[in-house]
């Protein structure tokens, strides 16, 4: 429990490396969180390869859940997005490396949720993306 | 000094005595979503289930009678309790949500048609919002909303000019979730009244706390919930005119509610019974029984000058905090209700945070989106009291405070 504002969820929350826009994009899409309003959008640009080759994040919360979005951000730089599809609840947590009870998870989630409704061109970002 | 003995009433409170964390005490400050139980609502079930279980109504055996009258004791009681005109103008119900359906359900499908208005607040909770949402969407019902001004309470003179345009129902909170705000039910229902509308107000938040007397309100229906006042989950109440409910069509259909069946035909039941389709929660209703007994014998009136002094005492605290900002009304015109903001702090992380000193509180929209729209913020971290809390925890919460402030700076 006391791992839970572990330095490195407040460094990036304070001070994220990935946190703005990429105009043109290859993709884009954005959700809330409705438990609690935390809204995340994420851009990607993809090479010829389909792989990632920039991305960015951008939008409002909790510590939790836009430290994960500035982590996730920065792990999928490189990633193909065969990859990336395989990415799962466990791939976050070991990000933050903490554990989180079943509300918080939702907000460590979002992100996570948010890129694969935008890879897969989904509606919305919904719960089974990432279980 | 203080107007309850908590300390003893803390005994009755087993859930109070548990540590949290290792070596950390409950500091349980959301009693607004939902209070903890006395021994006594605790005792009602288990007793119900080890020496009386039986389905009520029409069991011709000694389980069902002491079931049955129970059943319809608790009915008494929690008539009583609001001091209704009689105990079938009380229908129980799951909750103040369901409460609020059935009405929009039964009496305004019955009653309304397009183009009829229905008078809400901005600061209703979900709950008394989307019933006529789904009403307003489906039958073209209009909706108005009386604002909410800078010190939190509702603009009066709005509401006069609302009422010119002759709604039909006006449908309010009496006591915000929220803001804490106290609103002058007694005064909108009477103004409704002489526009020739009737009236709903939403007790989840009053009746467990102020003395609630539906006949010198003159409220026409009455909405609450069990599990705010110290009673189970999946109980609560309608209140409502004898003479509105007589005439208002059934709401779900099934057993308990019918006088007579035939092939294609059936009689509806009388009061209450009309409303109360299928087995109901018995144990559970009779342990609201249990719980408005022990608030009875508390005193309603004890019960608010104790939380008017917590509120007092809290607000004086938290408002000492730098970058905390409370909102809503003064302690002497709320409930003992403190939502506030921590700079720019997401409520999430001071909720959680908190928790680590044990300090239960509640964090987001509560149900309440579009208030928080007006306050132009998306969530508040909401610390809120009842019977069974004391000064010191308002302490422990204003710890807790600088220990998020430090974390975050
Ligand atoms: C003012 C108000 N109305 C309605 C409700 C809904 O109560 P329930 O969830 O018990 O139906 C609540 C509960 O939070 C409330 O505070």
């Amino acid at each position: 429990m006391e791992d839970l504002y572990r330095e490195v969820i407040i460094d990036h929350y304070k001070n994220p490396q990935y946190r703005g826009k990429l105009e043109p994009h290859d993709i884009s899409f954005e959700d809330d969180n409705p438990l609690c309003g935390d809204h995340i959008r994420i851009d990607l640009r993809i090479d010829k390869d389909s792989r990632v080759n920039e991305a960015r994040f951008d939008g409002h919360g909790c510590a939790i859940s836009q430290a994960s979005a500035d982590l996730l951000t920065e792990s999928i730089i490189g990633k193909s997005l065969e990859e990336i599809k395989t990415l799962n609840k466990q791939d976050i947590l070991d990000m933050l490396g903490i554990e989180l009870g079943p509300v918080r998870l939702k907000c460590a989630l979002l992100s996570l949720k948010v890129l694969k409704a935008g890879i897969y061109g989904l509606g919305e970002a919904s719960d089974d993306l990432v279980e | 000094m203080t107007a309850l003995d908590v300390k003893k009433i803390r005994a009755d409170f087993p859930i109070l005595d548990r540590q949290v964390h290792p070596g950390v005490p409950l500091v349980y400050l959301d009693s607004t979503a939902t209070s903890q139980k006395p021994l006594v609502v605790i005792e009602a079930l288990n007793s119900f289930y080890r020496t009386y279980n039986a389905n009520i109504h029409r069991g011709i055996h000694v389980l069902a009678e002491e079931a049955t009258a129970m059943y319809e004791d608790s009915r008494v009681k929690v008539a009583r309790f609001i001091n209704a005109p009689s105990a079938r103008q009380v229908i129980f119900t799951r909750n103040t949500t369901e409460s609020i359906n059935l009405v929009a359900y039964s009496w305004a499908r019955a009653n309304l048609k397009s183009g009829d208005l229905i008078i809400l607040t901005e600061m209703e909770h979900h709950s008394n919002l989307i019933p006529w949402h789904m009403l307003a969407f489906e039958g073209g019902v209009r909706l108005e909303f009386i604002p909410v001004n800078e010190t939190g309470s509702l603009d009066m003179q709005v509401y006069q000019e609302l009422l010119k345009q002759e709604p039909r129902l006006v449908a309010f909170t009496h006591m915000s979730n929220v803001l804490g705000t106290i609103n002058p039910a007694a005064e909108i229902i009477r103004r409704a009244h002489a526009a020739g509308a009737i009236t709903l107000l939403d007790g989840a938040q009053s009746v467990p706390h102020l003395s609630v007397d539906v006949q010198e309100l003159d409220a026409d229906f009455l909405v609450f919930s069990a599990h705010k006042m110290l009673g189970p989950t999946g109980i609560g109440a309608l209140y409502g005119k004898l003479e509105l409910l007589e005439n208002m069509p059934p709401f779900l259909g099934g057993g308990d509610m019918i006088k007579t069946v035939h092939l294609r035909s059936f009689l509806p039941n009388s009061l209450p019974h009309k409303f109360e389709a299928g087995t109901p929660a018995i144990s559970e209703a009779i342990g609201f029984g249990s719980a408005v007994e022990y608030l009875e014998g508390l005193g309603m009136t004890q019960v608010e000058a104790h939380e008017q002094e917590m509120i007092h005492y809290a607000l004086e605290r938290l408002e000492e905090i730098p970058g905390v900002r409370v909102y809503g009304p003064p302690a002497e015109h709320k409930g003992a209700v403190a939502a506030f903001t921590l700079e720019d702090i997401h409520p999430h992380d001071v909720a959680q945070i908190l928790d680590r000193y044990g300090v239960a509180v509640r964090a987001g929209h509560h149900c309440a989106q579009p208030l928080h729209e007006k306050l132009g913020i998306p969530a508040t971290t909401r610390a809120s009291f009842y019977i069974y809390n004391m000064p010191h925890e308002v302490d422990q919460l204003v710890a807790g405070i600088y220990q998020v402030k430090k974390m975050f700076s």
